[in-house]
């Protein structure tokens, strides 16, 4: 009997306790800047706060530059918001912006969002071109452009860019009798993602039961498109991704290699996809720069020393990002000090050191933190040569307002191809549908 | 309040001795005195419960208004004040647009799906828990547990649960030699998926309402039921259903409101598809639907017929609900 009380007793304690850790890492992850403890607003003898609204994860807190900026600038004080996912973030970020109420001092805009934001939000955001010690030719003159109006104000300053290699694991090589090095298996598809096919079928015929050659479809469309220099808009701003020659042929790649079943039906940022990532279940992934650090995260222990890295059939960019300053902040002029600063070369270098988020600003390239920079977890792969290079080769591709829409209307239908539902010309009809759909005003 | 009296008003017999010329502005003030609490009487009770109406007038009845209004003309996100006037059109599309026909049939399905099998618990389970038995407020509390949970916390189990490759379900039909079942992008697995998470969740809700109107049943009708011999099933069918009546039907029109407001399950239900509902729509709701033209399409005014189609729909159920009521209440 009074075993039984003290198990019972036992068992409510552990249950507080667990409510109450709950609880109190939910604060914590609320607001632990740990260090300043001065009050929120401009309390604390007369500091400026300096707000940042990001989405996802940019890595400037992680990578410690807040604190260092901070210690160069003593009345400044950065706090970040950050919401997690872009398709959150960016529409509630036009609603505080058309509606003037809610800005942070400082707003992250995604690549895919950028032409939009430029479009039509411009006259709400800081010429950033215009700040002291901000150049034109620190940066990827692509990455520069595109956060630039007709008229020449450049409301955004890059942060990253993406650009593209292919991961894969050589542990799946090797079974299927394909080479490991990464040399090597850079030539196996050198400059045809229909070689990354081919590959991908002697994969299929070779290599381990239940481990699919790529992850989804729609990865290798992004692959494919992203080292083509059309996409959906045409110079003149028209949208023309049902005639894009481009498109076509990254479809195509991608429908193959749906319906031949080479990839693993899975949807890329998911809790599906990234139980499949750890437990190895594709060989090869498009891989951005900032994917490194997912698969890292996901993989954990378990897959360590298994990933390696290579040159993608083709250079192309997948992601990244700008930060502008909202005209209407009242710290707009700090703000946009700050901005310079983080998208300076200086910090992106550190910020790829110590992130992997690749930096949109050259100057960077030869700085030792990128030149050198090996990544241990995928066997030392000289990750800051192989992106450098990448980078810039990249093609200058035409972006247009609703590029976002049209991509995901694509993916939706390279899905329905994979999970059998349909075939590529009546996927196609499909994601065309969708798409014009959601284009019409 | 106001007519509590002040102390120079107090003694009445001044007024017997009081000089002629003082009438007037006594007889005045005493007029006025009972105007005020005329009017005390009959304004108060406005302005006490005016905070609610000033509340809903602000963030009830003006979004509904202004939403009619941005439903006639074309509006984006990007520029909410720049509206240009587009009549009916926005409402004349639905009728050609496939996908706003789909997402009414999903919604369709998904109410059926989870309503009736739902509700039909709920009345089994308040029948056993009408029983006298040990514990029996634990096991009431019980039934309300999923109820507390928050939708996004629930969607995100069951969204583990019904995963594909390492889901928990098709482990366990795995067991049984049953292949992977590919839950989420299926016609119909998906819509049985979500389903099970909105009957999870307010099926113990339902099972308390019920359970208070059976409390409320008078005990002498089912005696004299018993007497005359009738099985526990009889009793149930022909004492308990009856007298029930009125409080299924109000479960049915909170269930049903609830069905086509259906949102927050589907979008959650699968993190990469947003507010697609799948890559085939196969469980795209008329609210994901207004979400996604809304929010992620930018649409504001496409956004806005769909949101006053939904509000129409819900007219017109409330008031087939309203006749039917009326009707059961005549027989």
């Amino acid at each position: 009997m009074r075993s039984y009380r003290t198990t019972r007793r036992a068992v409510g304690l552990l249950a507080a306790a667990v409510l109450g850790t709950g609880l109190l890492s939910a604060c914590a992850s609320d607001d632990d800047d740990g260090g300043s403890d001065t009050d929120s607003g401009d309390g604390g003898g007369g500091k400026t706060t300096i707000t940042m609204g990001l989405f996802g994860t940019f890595g400037f807190k992680e990578a410690g530059l807040y604190k260092e900026y901070e210690k160069l600038n003593p009345d400044i004080k950065i706090k970040e918001d950050v919401i997690e996912r872009n398709e959150n973030y960016y529409p509630a970020l036009l609603n505080h912006l058309t509606s003037n109420s809610g800005l942070a001092d400082v707003q992250a805009v995604e690549v895919a969002n950028i032409a939009e934001v430029v479009d039509t939000q411009a006259d709400r955001f800081m010429d950033l071109g215009k700040v002291e010690g901000v150049s034109e030719d620190a940066f990827l003159d692509w990455k520069w452009q595109q956060a630039t109006a007709d008229d020449g104000k450049t409301i955004g300053l890059g942060t990253d860019v993406g650009p593209m290699a292919i991961c894969y694991r050589k542990d799946h090589f090797e079974e299927a009798g394909l080479p490991t090095d990464r040399e090597e298996v850079a030539k196996l598809w050198e400059g045809d993602w229909e070689k990354f096919l081919d590959a991908g079928r002697d994969f299929k015929e070779n290599g381990p039961e239940g481990v699919a050659w790529v992850d989804s479809a729609d990865a290798v469309y992004d692959g494919a498109i992203a080292s083509s220099e059309g996409k959906y808009y045409n110079e003149d701003g028209d949208v023309i991704y049902k005639e894009s020659p481009d498109v076509a042929a990254a479809w195509d790649i991608a429908a193959a290699a749906a319906e031949e079943k080479l990839t693993g039906n899975l949807q890329q940022f998911t809790k599906q996809w990234d139980q499949a990532m750890s437990n190895g279940d594709f060989a090869t992934i498009s891989c951005p720069a900032w994917m490194l650090g997912y698969i890292q995260e996901k993989g954990g222990s378990k897959s360590e020393g298994k990933w390696d890295v290579a040159r993608s059939p083709m250079p192309g960019n997948w992601g990244g990002s700008f930060l502008g300053v909202p005209e209407s902040g009242d710290n707009k002029d700090e703000a946009a000090k700050l901005v310079a600063w983080l998208t300076a070369p200086e910090q992106q270098a550190k910020l790829f050191a110590e992130r992997g988020n690749f930096p949109s600003a050259p100057p960077a390239y030869d700085m030792d933190a990128v030149k050198t920079a090996t990544n241990p977890y995928f066997g030392d792969a000289p990750i800051g040569e192989l992106f450098s290079a990448s980078a810039q080769e990249i093609p200058v591709q035409t972006i247009g307002p609703k590029d976002q829409i049209i991509d995901q209307n694509i993916g939706n239908g390279l899905q329905l191809i994979e999970q059998g539902k349909e075939d590529p010309d009546g996927a196609w009809d499909e994601a065309v549908n969708a798409a014009d759909n959601a284009l019409d005003q | 309040m106001t007519q509590t009296g002040t102390p120079v008003d107090a003694p009445p017999s001044a007024e017997g001795g009081a000089a002629p010329k003082r009438a007037a502005p006594d007889d005045r003030r005493q007029k006025w005195r009972s105007r005020r609490y005329r009017w005390d009487a009959k304004f108060s009770p406005y302005a006490f419960i005016s905070p609610f109406f000033l509340f809903f007038g602000a963030f009830g009845l003006f979004p509904l208004l202004y939403t009619a209004w941005a439903s006639l003309h074309r509006v984006e996100l990007t520029a909410p004040t720049d509206m240009e006037w587009a009549g009916l059109h926005n409402y004349t599309r639905l009728l050609e647009d496939d996908f706003f026909w789909n997402s009414l049939w999903v919604t369709f399905t998904l109410a059926v799906l989870s309503t009736v099998p739902q509700l039909l618990m709920a009345m089994g389970l308040a029948h056993l828990l009408n029983y006298k038995m040990r514990a029996a407020s634990l096991f009431r509390v019980a039934m309300l547990a999923p109820y507390a949970t928050s939708v996004a916390a629930a969607t995100l189990v069951f969204a583990m649960l019904y995963g594909r490759d390492y889901g928990m379900i098709n482990w366990f039909f795995g067991l049984f030699g049953v292949d992977e079942i590919d839950w989420k992008s299926g016609s119909w697995t998906s819509k049985l998926a979500i389903s099970t998470i909105v009957i999870w969740r307010w099926t113990g809700y339902n099972t308390l309402i019920y359970l208070a109107a059976m409390q409320a049943v008078p005990q002498d009708l089912y005696e004299s039921a018993s007497l005359d011999g009738a099985s526990r099933w009889k009793q149930f069918r022909y004492v308990t259903i009856p007298s029930l009546r009125p409080t299924i039907l109000f479960t049915v029109v909170v269930s049903t409101i609830g069905s086509v407001q259906l949102f927050g399950e589907p979008l959650l239900f699968e993190e990469g598809a947003g507010a697609s509902g799948g890559a085939d729509h196969q469980f795209q709701t008329l609210g994901l639907y207004l979400y996604e033209q809304g929010w992620r399409n930018l649409h504001l005014g496409r956004a806005a017929a769909i949101a006053w189609v939904m509000f129409l729909i819900l007219v017109v159920i409330g008031i087939v609900f309203g006749l039917i009521s009326r009707r059961l209440r005549k027989s």
